[in-house]
């Protein structure tokens, strides 16, 4: 029944191979792959919704309770993760068809892209510490390179800085790993919660803030956000939106969480340092955002900020501040791909980021206009849209959970990017057109048609919160987080 | 005691990341980084006067398991080092390509973006 899950990971990465071997000439054939791919793993997630189970690489199955194999697990946050990845990636690279006809080497482009995603599946899957790092660092280098894809002088600047933080970050995590397993002999993250037991040494907490501090840094969480508003930008469109999208979260957010919940077990000592991380990104994120004049730098600073409310909502540990922040970081993938798609969409037609330089492209560019306006409204949560039910239960639950100073600071940093996207939809689509938006024309029709779809799934996704699907899906996903070392039970038995 | 040192020279390496303006010492730095995890990994697994630890009959398995090093920590460290020097070859892809459009390799001078 879970033999689906190995498939998961050797699809994508059986498409990054395959891709530039048939493809080299043929552009059109790679755009067919790379979609056929994104749209059979989507399928295929859409098919497991509701399952769990675990998936033993080789058939070494559990001995007496220890874990012998790398094992793939699927539970409710796996599934969370797995069906935002898998929606983003088809609808990024729809848009990747037409959008990508600005760049040469589109075969290397989507084998890359398949790589990233094989990565970011895989970390969202695995259940083995290493094999985590392994699928991290597989991401990782294939976003190195989709960020320097224009080897321009920006985007090279920008992925040597990313390249760097990077790596001290995946270092930083690889020393926590040994030092896990110097600590309980295992890399299993179920078999590490079994041996850890109740009494940690002091070098356990070592462990720890590495590992907060390396998936901070991929997550881009505040102290170490530098180098996120340069490579974000920098990429092209569909990658920018991939990696605000799903990028930051799989790697840095959903594992950390993972590994802290799961495997080496959440005090409250580790709930006060995420709560304080993400009231700083919220605060920070949407303060330097304030100041920007580029449209994608804008939604860049964007993404610290909004990750904030993500880490906020897991920081309140209660089952209702995981389930919302899982909620909200589903949302936040749809918005912000879509935003930072109607950002690309906006340089393809006038050729510049500056939304000084735009004005008026309502009336020019109509599709990309409204989408805009729709995800705009979603990111500041304005009802009926999905960011508003996340936002509203990330405050209700930190709220319940008697954090007032933090709902407050969340419910201050909303009103923030509510002022920061008007002044953005004003500038870009309202004003008096300028020179670059006089030219424009609306974007071609693959590119429109991924629009409209993130757009309905804005619109539509405030409906997850409804109270049916809210307990069999989100409740579902927070208690295997929030569970914590029950976990192990459900992989080795009892 | 010794585990100390992977951490010295761990830090040794964060210092020239953060503080060197040259791009390839920056490299080197990060290089000499995850030659400290490597280092410490191995030393994880290592045990004083231990055999090597392939299995064979003449030893009883729980005399074997006391006295073999721990195979994982070099099976680990194998894989990491592979992932290293991908990381280190696509870094090293970027300088150069960096010296063609900038020609200088210092950092301070690669500055188009205000970040």
């Amino acid at each position: 029944m879970m033999q689906i899950l190995p498939l998961f990971v050797a699809i994508p990465l059986g498409a990054g191979f395959l891709i530039p071997l048939v493809g080299r000439r043929n552009p059109r054939l790679c755009d067919a792959l790379g979609n056929m791919t994104m749209l059979a793993l989507l399928a295929m997630a859409i098919s497991v919704i509701g399952k769990q189970g675990v998936y033993w690489v080789g058939g070494w199955l559990p001995q007496a309770g220890i874990p012998l194999g790398i094992n793939l697990v699927l539970d409710g946050a796996s599934l969370v993760m797995l069906l935002t990845i898998t929606t983003i990636s088809f609808m990024v690279t729809l848009y990747s068809i037409q959008y990508m006809d600005r760049y040469t080497s589109r075969s290397r482009f989507y084998s890359l892209f398949s790589l990233m995603v094989a990565g970011m599946i895989g970390v969202t899957l695995t259940g083995d510490l290493f094999n985590l790092f392994v699928f991290l660092e597989i991401a990782s280098i294939a976003s190195y390179a989709l960020v320097a894809f224009g080897t321009q002088h920006e985007e090279l600047e920008a992925a040597f800085r990313y390249i760097v933080l990077g790596s001290v970050g995946a270092a930083l995590i690889l020393f926590a790993i040994a030092i896990i397993y110097a600590l309980t002999g295992s890399l299993n993250m179920a078999g590490i919660s079994r041996a850890l037991g109740t009494s940690p040494k002091p070098i356990y907490f070592f462990a720890v803030a590495m590992f907060i501090a390396g998936f901070g840094l991929k997550a881009a969480l505040v102290p170490f956000h530098t180098w996120l508003p340069d490579a974000h930008p920098s990429a092209p469109a569909p990658i920018s939106a991939m990696l605000s999208g799903v990028l930051i979260k799989t790697l840095g957010i959903y594992a950390l969480a993972r590994v802290l919940f799961n495997a080496v077990g959440m005090t409250p000592l580790f709930l006060d340092v995420l709560l304080v991380l993400g009231t700083l990104s919220i605060m920070v994120g949407v303060l330097l955002a304030l100041g920007q004049d580029d449209i994608k730098r804008t939604l860049a600073y964007h993404s610290i900020s909004q990750m904030g409310y993500v880490v906020l909502g897991f920081g309140l540990g209660t089952r209702l501040g995981i389930a919302a922040g899982l909620f909200h970081l589903m949302n936040h993938a749809v918005f912000k791909t879509l935003l930072f798609l109607n950002a690309g969409s906006i340089e393809y037609a006038t050729g510049t980021r500056d939304y000084n330089k735009m004005g008026g492209l309502r009336s020019k560019m109509p599709v990309t206009a409204a989408t805009s306006l729709i995800a705009s409204m979603s990111i500041s949560g304005i009802p009926p849209f999905n960011g508003f039910w996340s936002k509203l239960f990330i405050i209700v639950a930190a709220v319940q959970a008697e954090k007032y100073g933090y709902a407050a600071w969340a419910v201050v940093g909303s009103i923030l990017t509510l002022a920061s996207f008007t002044k953005l939809q004003k500038r870009a689509f309202f004003d008096e057109p300028k020179e670059a938006a006089k030219v424009a024309k609306e974007v071609p029709v693959f590119m429109k048609a991924s629009m409209i779809g993130l757009a309905v799934l804005c619109v539509l996704m405030g409906l997850l919160w409804l109270p049916r699907i809210q307990e069999g899906f989100f409740m579902q996903a927070a208690k295997s987080l929030q569970e914590g070392f029950e976990y192990a039970t459900h992989i080795l038995g009892q | 005691m010794h585990y100390a040192l992977c951490l010295v020279l761990f830090m040794v390496g964060l210092y020239g990341v953060l503080v060197k303006r040259n791009l390839i010492k920056i490299i080197v730095s990060l290089v000499v980084m995850e030659s400290a995890v490597n280092l410490f990994i191995v030393m994880v697994g290592y045990r004083l006067k231990g055999i090597a630890p392939i299995m064979d009959s003449t030893i009883p398995p729980d005399q074997f398991v006391a006295a073999s090093v721990d195979p994982i920590p070099q099976a680990l460290v194998l894989t990491s080092i592979v992932i290293g020097v991908g990381v280190t070859a696509m870094t090293v892809a970027i300088a150069m390509r960096l010296y063609e459009r900038y020609g200088t390799y210092d950092i301070q001078e690669i500055r188009r973006l205000r970040g």
